[in-house]
């Protein structure tokens, strides 16, 4: 998860630049035309490369034959990829919910202007993010150890013996728990920012009707900041299904309970990378790929079109 | 710019204080709402409290662990110093180790950053600029096939982005991290929407009236304007690069060309080979290394992305 979530990006678009009809003209190709050269090289070529690469088969006799949808085929029936699969689901409908949840309640709580030290929690709890996921996940592998990690302290410490958080049973709570805390400072501040700009006027006819601060919130602050709800929600999906730093770091850790087809992300690369099958890796790709999107699309429309 | 609304309450805003409810009484005429100056609470300052110490207990230990030996380390608690202060040796033999290897990656991570999140940055200000402020044809559907392709999982793109590359000859060449680190739609996203709130369009007619070419209005009208804006798509392209993990990892097999985040990960496996070295307090001590540039950008310039940032969210 270390690539740069692009917070706003599905958000619904700003309403059109006071642009002039009679300037319409090609002079806006020569500044946005750099970045759509670079866009086609690594974002379209590879997409339409991977498509192309999923079509076929590299065959130890025969070399590589146009197979159709046959990857597809298999990677449907594939049990590896399904469990993986599985696995990422999980973890999104708990440490999902969990992450944004939290996110939410400090955000509402800086921005309720009750706390002492406000800039402090925010920037506090926003650090994480400039941390590398290597360095997050090797800080909490090492904190997990009972070794010299905290758990082993605390073991000593108190004479119990807490469970093994890097145990096949627990695994993927421990890493559920490193990009919580990565990811959730970041979340606080895209809520916080959006709750910067909700009209205050509101507020004030707010406790005019009398409402309290939990009606604020439900009725006010919450639907203000939907658009921004909905956007970390969506990344935070992608996030999830795309989980591939976390357990790979954590694998020399746990070595038997992170296995080289722990998610979709890992599946694809060990297949790639391990196994040389390049081909059928595509083809996983590619559908992990929709599968992601169908989601993402899911969320946005729901999202968007409940209350106003 | 930053709404009004926003920037006028955290201007005014009280920073940490200990003032007591007197207070409100003293702030500027500007703030007449009543419901923007609650009464301060201590129990949601301690529950509040409860996540800062999520977030920051992990930074501490690292700091505290950085001072230790590797026998240090196992022998003594997680969350208080050991006997031995060795965070002066830790930070030589960190870099030295291995003929100064360290040193490498963090100067390859400084190229990566500087092309990478610089060209991302510079691409970005300028396609920006042109949603903002241009109309050409086919600038809705450019729009729409980037954000479209945002939704594509990243790490999906990086076997077939690998095996390109590698028909060209850029695998295990810095120009297989740098190029792809170009593009940030987010970085795209927020300054077309910056551009859009901090440029006049009258100004940039006024320039042209003077006899400004596109190229000059450019640079000497529009790039001031948007400064915070830039600060703050560096500041996250920044952070993608200088974090960047998966890219490096499936492009570089020189460890020659290593970023520090693969770096330290190749030491930190280094105990788990045959015949390795554990070498757990170089481990600690450079991944501390590698975290403290990116806090310091973030807490020295916090006043320009914040206000960056808040200009590019939800406004209805």
């Amino acid at each position: 998860m270390t690539t740069l979530q692009p917070p706003a990006a599905a958000e619904p678009r700003p309403a059109p630049p006071p642009v002039r009809r009679d300037r319409r003209s090609w002079t806006g190709w020569g500044f946005l035309g750099p970045f759509v050269a670079v866009f086609a090289l690594v974002f379209l070529a590879p997409l339409a490369y991977s498509v192309y690469l999923s079509l076929f088969r590299d065959q130890l006799i025969g070399g590589t034959t146009f197979v159709g949808l046959d990857n597809y085929g298999e990677a449907l029936k594939d049990d590896r990829f399904w469990a993986s699969l599985g696995r990422v689901s999980l973890f999104l409908a708990v440490q999902v919910p969990i992450m944004l949840g939290i996110a939410l309640l400090v955000a509402l709580a800086l921005d309720s202007g009750r706390l002492y030290g406000r800039s402090f929690f925010r920037i506090s709890i926003f650090l994480p993010y400039a941390v590398p996921a290597v360095v997050a996940t090797l800080m909490w592998g090492f904190m997990y150890g009972t070794r010299f990690g905290l758990v082993g302290d605390i073991n000593g410490a108190l004479g119990v013996s807490l469970p093994d958080p890097l145990s096949p049973d627990l695994v993927l709570a421990s890493i559920g728990n490193i990009v919580t805390w990565e990811f959730v400072g970041y979340n606080m501040l895209i809520f916080y920012s959006a709750l910067r700009v909700v009209p205050h006027s509101l507020y004030e006819a707010a406790q005019i009707d009398g409402a309290g601060q939990i009606r604020v919130i439900t009725a006010i602050k919450l639907p203000a900041i939907r658009g921004a709800l909905v956007i970390a929600t969506i990344f935070s999906i992608i996030g999830s299904f795309q989980l591939f730093n976390e357990p790979s770091i954590l694998q020399p850790l746990a070595r038997n309970a992170i296995t080289t087809d722990y998610t979709p992300n890992y599946y694809t690369y060990a297949l790639s990378f391990n196994g040389q099958q390049h081909n059928y890796s595509a083809t996983v790709a590619i559908v992990m790929g929709l599968i992601t999107m169908v989601i993402a699309y899911a969320v946005q429309l729901r999202g968007m079109r409940k209350g106003v | 710019m930053t709404s009004p609304v926003a920037t006028a309450s955290d201007r005014s805003a009280p920073t940490p204080s200990g003032t007591s409810r007197s207070a409100p009484r003293l702030r500027t005429p500007r703030r007449r709402h009543s419901a923007d100056q609650p009464r301060r609470s201590v129990l949601l300052t301690v529950l509040t409290s409860l996540v800062l110490l999520y977030s920051l207990v992990p930074l501490v230990w690292l700091a505290i662990s950085a001072t230790k030996t590797q026998e240090g380390l196992s022998r003594s608690a997680g969350l208080w110093f050991d006997g031995d202060f060795a965070l002066w040796d830790n930070i030589t033999e960190t870099f030295t180790y291995h003929d100064g290897v360290f040193t490498r990656w963090l100067l390859n991570t400084l190229l990566y950053v500087g092309l990478g999140a610089g060209g991302a940055t510079f691409l970005a200000v300028l396609g920006g600029y042109a949603l903002a402020k241009f109309d050409f044809p086919g600038r809705r559907a450019v729009f729409a096939v980037v954000i479209g392709a945002v939704a594509v999982p990243g790490t999906a793109l990086a076997v077939p982005t690998f095996l390109m590359f590698s028909k060209m000859g850029l695998t295990n060449t810095p120009w297989a991290v740098i190029i792809p680190s170009l593009i940030s739609p987010f970085g795209l996203y927020l300054m077309w929407v910056f551009a859009t709130e901090a440029i006049p369009t009258e100004l940039m007619e006024a320039a042209r009236i003077d006899g400004a070419g596109e190229v000059r209005t450019f640079f000497r009208v529009a790039l001031p304007l948007l400064a915070p804006g830039i600060v703050t798509v560096l500041l996250f392209t920044m952070v993608a690069t200088w974090n960047n993990y998966f890219l490096p990892l499936v492009m570089l097999k020189d460890p020659d060309w290593y970023p520090l985040t693969l770096g330290l990960n190749s030491w930190n496996q280094q105990a788990a080979t045959a015949g390795g070295e554990a070498v757990f307090n170089l481990v600690v001590t450079g991944s501390l290394i590698t975290i403290l540039p990116l806090i310091a950008a973030f807490l020295l310039l916090q006043k320009y992305w914040q206000s960056g940032l808040a200009a590019g969210s939800v406004k209805e």
